[in-house]
């Protein structure tokens, strides 16, 4: 079903891989507990005890990496699917039933995807007032406009084709149409767009946290990290330079998967 | 042709890299060895670009008591009252030149200084002093709008040199109210600034900066400097850049780990003379209950989140007073809930809350309460309370904490407009406008009472320690520091002064080294 | 349908900061004011009409080119967005510069080199790139260019009334830092672009008619190629505008938006709103212009 093919996305693979294997042994054990403070070890260098080092509480830094890249691949992971249930339904349906209700749909669509989605965020975030469990939300509120397109677009192609009418001849219901003969035919295009949605997500959450607007303190996330870490950019670069990577990482793994699964996805 | 393009590739390459050098030469400043605080090379006129966290506020009237502190500790240079606070905690005469007190302490009799220019060039006269008392106690509207103001019954123009302003019971502490702002009688204050204050407001840019410029006129020795730019920079971390860079040449408040890093700069240690406490929301179900407020105190162990927050700088406190307030600090009170642990514990148990929960309400652009918050958390935690940090825009904290009263818990730090310990205190009368916490508790109310209306100085200032032993007895809030404030300056900029329990920024001291 | 989407747009911005939480009028009264005198303002400030209404009045005004008063700083919004607005357009016009000056020459080059090392690093390069968070690029940029080299002044921006190449050059970094990301972006579209390209019919033909593979690609693919890029390019100029938002607080460059982040929270809303809806304005017209372009580029395309 699934064309997987080149070297990228054997890389993205990898990448992916190392990173979910990181998030997982993340959620079990951590080198200290990454809230962790200690009065005499702080702003430490790297070393055998803390192998980046810790930070001006003495919060050690390789623990909050990975606990602040398991928080923001989850804020990633639920905000996507948020925006991809809700895309898939209404995108299926108008896609499906078409009529002024699509044409409605599709016109409010147009005018939210006119906002850059940052732009939306920070409105947003002042409404459901900042924290993990609204960043979440609001992104994938977001989301839905877009999702909502893609789905839109593709179910309104495959209903045209003879297998869909066949189906419907033979008096299959429509949920039935949709959601067992269009939904799988569809996938490899929702596939990349899911992996492109979700690099923006990070790339969203960690802005959010950055502007101190998304995951609060003192619970690490990636952008809340690297805001922090900016003070001490002479002092301790490893802090900053390793919460980039951590963000880099991802987006580029998950950049890499999409193009594997065949193609430019939109999002 | 395979040459062709890695010229254009080059040439966009060095064109940027042209643009970058033409630019942004900056000139190594070379450090003048000056001493800290101490005289140097004054060389008169020059400027400097001081950073500041928060743009001012909307309304620059001198007259709003809501002002927030940074607003305040700027207009300090532009306006002055009757009399004003000096470095050592004293009042010394400003536009009055001298003052008497009658015995019962209800009548003030100011005599003006002759020859003090408003920055527009008249002359203050007594009609002037009249208008901007009058004002600011709301005698024609019933409503003041500085609130220390309240007790004043009248003010009157004995001639063209004296003022008596007549109190509606006696009050010996009315003097330190007196620094409220003397302003033109016609001049619509709100839209313009007009002040008798060293410096004067040239310029004012949203979100970016102020311009002041020395006032010439000036009654008194004058600022030294001829020019001060405020630029506003919210962000923490960005302050740091700007000052490592020379961006700009002061910033003060600063947290100790922002200065950690500013090596090559003087850095001065103060206090911000602030009270940054927990504040806690006494009318939230479980914080109605006063074995919950204690069993925070015990659980808190200040002393070593001024360790970890602040590398050891800033001063613990007890009660609700500044503790550069002098004679009216009861130092006991420092360490009255010896962090214990399982005493915090078995105090919720007592009260039936032994998982506790709740949100601590902080405004994002204060580091220094942010980095206690996240102590806090911790410490909390040990304690088997689960308390969780909400990060919310100064607006919006003033807004839903301050004014709505709609919190849990909160980490600032309150400041106080006088050098009098009601300024500390009053917040804490059930029936106050500042009473954000909704502490109610009718021993406080009447030793507070007492306080305000007793003429002995000694029985006055034992009052006033009543009323801090009862907060700190009945943990109204867990009360943590004076948080230290460092100022970094850059190395040829001199002349910063601090000053005991008000949150002041002295520009008029200020100097460069040529 | 571009005005409807206007609307609809202006509309939705409107309501947004209807239902934000908090009230103008007391971060204008402070904590010791009256119900009555806060009742005042808020029939002086025309807070007490409805919605639908104010939203007409204010559309009215807007269209007139006057987009109301500051709450915060009790002035036209007019006068507080001067000078901010042409920062926050320069700082976007150069990234945009920037992206197309950059990524037409390398996408090429990189497809002309495309079985030399040059080629293959070049492409991996650019995957790891489009990685690249603006913001921490501009993080990276202040400590390298900025405390390590001492090209520029982090944080001392240099107004245009002061010097016009000193701006620019302050601006160049940030235009970098948001610039980077989305050449990385574009080249990969070309390249791709170019690579479909070259596999059609009419390559094969000018191949057989012994040109080289230059040739071909300069005179006949390139051209073809560069639709898609087109219409994104006129597109991304609005993702360019959203990231600059971000990336003028790590440079400290006071453009749209400090003020933008400041004005929400400070619930200065005529301020807010007017910013809002001008970028998505701008969003709105540059996607209906590279509609247009890419039907006048190619015309089997058609709009709906």
């Amino acid at each position: 079903m699934l064309q997987v093919k080149n070297k990228s996305f054997r890389i993205g693979a990898a990448i992916t891989l190392f990173m979910l294997l990181l998030i997982l042994v993340g959620t079990f054990w951590t080198p200290y507990d990454p809230n962790a403070m200690s009065a005499a070890e702080k702003m430490a260098a790297p070393g055998l005890r803390h192998p980046l080092g810790t930070d001006n509480f003495g919060r050690d830094i390789l623990s909050r990496v990975v606990e602040g890249t398991r928080a923001t691949f989850l804020v990633a992971l639920c905000s996507v699917a948020i925006g991809l249930l809700a895309g898939l339904v209404i995108g299926g349906l108008t896609g499906y039933y078409g009529g002024w209700v699509d044409e409605l749909l599709m016109r409010l669509n147009d005018s939210l995807t006119a906002f850059p989605s940052l732009l939306l965020a920070l409105v947003l975030i002042a409404v459901f007032r900042s924290g993990k469990y609204s960043i979440i939300l609001v992104l994938g509120v977001l989301f839905i406009p877009s999702f909502a397109r893609i789905v839109r677009t593709e179910v309104a192609q495959q209903k045209a084709l003879d297998y869909v009418r066949s189906a419907r001849l033979m008096g299959v219901r429509d949920m039935r149409v949709l959601f067992v003969h269009i939904l799988p035919n569809i996938l490899p295009v929702l596939l990349s767009s899911v992996a492109i949605g979700f690099n923006n997500a990070v790339l969203a959450e960690s802005s959010m946290s950055y502007l101190g607007l998304g995951v609060q303190p003192p619970d690490a996330s990636l952008g809340r990290m690297l805001n922090e870490a900016q003070a001490y950019l002479l002092r301790a670069p490893w802090y900053a330079l390793s919460a980039g990577l951590a963000v880099i990482l991802l987006v580029l793994g998950f950049g890499l998967l999409s193009e594997g699964f065949g193609g430019e996805g939109r999002a | 042709m395979k040459k062709r393009i890695l010229a254009l590739v080059l040439a966009v390459l060095m064109t940027a890299a042209l643009c970058a050098c033409g630019g942004g030469k900056s000139p190594e400043v070379q450090p003048a060895d000056i001493p800290n605080g101490s005289a140097g090379e004054k060389a008169p006129g020059g400027e400097i670009t001081v950073g500041i966290a928060a743009d001012l506020d909307t309304s620059l009237d001198p007259h709003v008591s809501s002002s927030s502190a940074g607003t305040r500790e700027v207009l300090f240079n532009i306006y002055e009252g009757l009399v004003k606070p000096d470095t050592d905690g004293n009042l010394i005469p400003a536009i009055a030149e001298d003052y008497s007190v009658n015995e019962t302490a209800d009548a003030y009799t100011y005599t003006l200084r002759s020859g003090v220019r408003f920055h527009n060039g008249k002359t203050v006269t007594v009609g002037d002093v009249v208008y901007s008392l009058s004002r600011a106690a709301g005698l024609d509207t019933g409503e003041p709008l500085v609130s220390e103001l309240a007790g004043i019954a009248s003010v009157e123009a004995v001639d063209d040199r004296t003022v008596v302003v007549r109190l509606k019971k006696p009050d010996a502490e009315f003097n330190a109210y007196m620094y409220a702002a003397i302003i033109p009688e016609g001049v619509d204050i709100a839209a313009e600034t007009v002040g008798t204050g060293p410096f004067r407001l040239v310029s004012r840019t949203p979100q970016e900066s102020v311009v002041l410029e020395r006032f010439a006129d000036y009654w008194g020795e004058g600022a030294k400097l001829d020019k001060v730019t405020l630029k506003v920079i919210p962000d923490a971390q960005t302050m740091v850049l700007s000052l490592r860079s020379g961006a700009i040449d002061m910033a003060e408040r600063l947290s100790s780990s922002q200065v950690a890093d500013l090596g090559d700069l003087t850095i001065l240690e103060g206090g911000n003379n602030v009270v940054q406490a927990l504040y806690l929301n006494n009318d939230y179900e479980p914080f109605r209950d006063l074995r919950v407020r204690q069993a925070l105190c015990f659980a808190i162990d200040k002393h070593a989140l001024i360790e970890l927050a602040s590398d050891g700088h800033g001063t613990p406190i007890g009660s609700a007073m500044i503790p550069s307030m002098g004679r009216f600090v009861v130092p006991e009170l420092t360490d009255y809930y010896k962090p214990d642990v399982e005493k915090a514990r078995a105090l919720l148990k007592e009260a039936g809350y032994e998982k506790l929960r709740f949100t601590i309400t902080v405004p994002s652009n204060m580091q220094p309460h942010v980095d206690a918050a996240q102590v806090l958390v911790e410490q909390l935690r040990a304690a088997g309370i689960e308390a969780t940090i909400r990060l919310v825009e100064w607006a919006a904290w003033y807004d839903e904490v301050y004014k709505g009263r709609d919190f849990e818990a909160t980490v600032v730090g309150m400041d106080t407009h006088s050098l009098a310990a009601s300024g500390c205190l009053a917040r804490y009368q059930s029936d106050s406008s500042k009473n954000f916490i909704n502490f109610k508790c009718d021993e406080y109310d009447e030793t507070y009472r007492r306080a305000i209306a007793a003429v002995d100085e000694a029985e006055q200032t034992a009052l006033f320690k009543q009323c801090q032993t009862i907060l700190t007895e009945q943990a109204a809030s867990v009360y943590i520091q004076d948080v230290a404030s460092f100022v970094a300056l850059q190395k040829n900029v001199g002349g910063y002064l601090f000053y005991p329990a008000l949150y002041i920024l002295d520009l008029a001291s200020m100097y460069r080294a040529q | 349908m571009l005005l409807v989407t206007l609307l609809l747009v202006s509309l939705i911005a409107y309501l947004a900061f209807e239902i934000i939480p908090g009230d103008p009028t007391t971060m204008l009264l402070g904590s010791d004011y009256s119900e009555e005198r806060a009742e005042a303002l808020r029939e002086s400030m025309g807070l007490n009409r409805s919605v639908l209404v104010r939203y007409l009045d204010w559309l009215g005004s807007f269209l007139h080119g006057d987009p109301g008063t500051s709450y915060s700083y009790a002035m036209p919004v007019r006068e507080v967005l001067r000078g901010k607005l042409a920062v926050t357009a320069v700082l976007s016009l150069m990234s945009w510069v920037l992206v197309i000056g950059v990524s037409l020459p390398f996408g090429i080059a990189l497809v002309r080199y495309q079985n030399k090392p040059f080629g293959k690093l070049g492409v991996s390069v650019n995957q790891v790139f489009m990685a690249f968070p603006p913001f921490f690029l501009g993080i990276m940029l202040t400590y390298i260019f900025g405390l390590l080299l001492r090209l520029f002044t982090p944080g001392r921006f240099i107004p245009f009334s002061e010097s016009v190449p000193g701006c620019l050059a302050y601006l160049f970094f940030p235009a970098l830092a948001i610039s980077i990301p989305k050449i990385a972006k574009t080249v990969k579209l070309l390249r791709a672009s170019i690579l479909s390209e070259m596999k059609r019919d009419y390559v094969l033909t000018a191949y057989s008619h012994g040109s080289s593979r230059w040739m071909v690609l300069k005179n006949h693919v390139v051209r073809n190629a560069l639709l898609p890029v087109v219409t994104y390019l006129a597109m991304s100029l609005a993702d360019i505008v959203a990231s600059s938002i971000i990336v003028e607080q790590v440079f400290v460059v006071p453009g749209l938006g400090r003020l933008l982040v400041a004005s929400i929270s400070n619930r200065d809303y005529p301020v807010a709103l007017c910013i809002v809806v001008m970028i998505a304005s701008v969003v709105v017209i540059m996607n209906y212009l590279a509609d247009i372009l890419t039907q006048a580029i190619d015309p089997r395309v058609r709009l709906s």
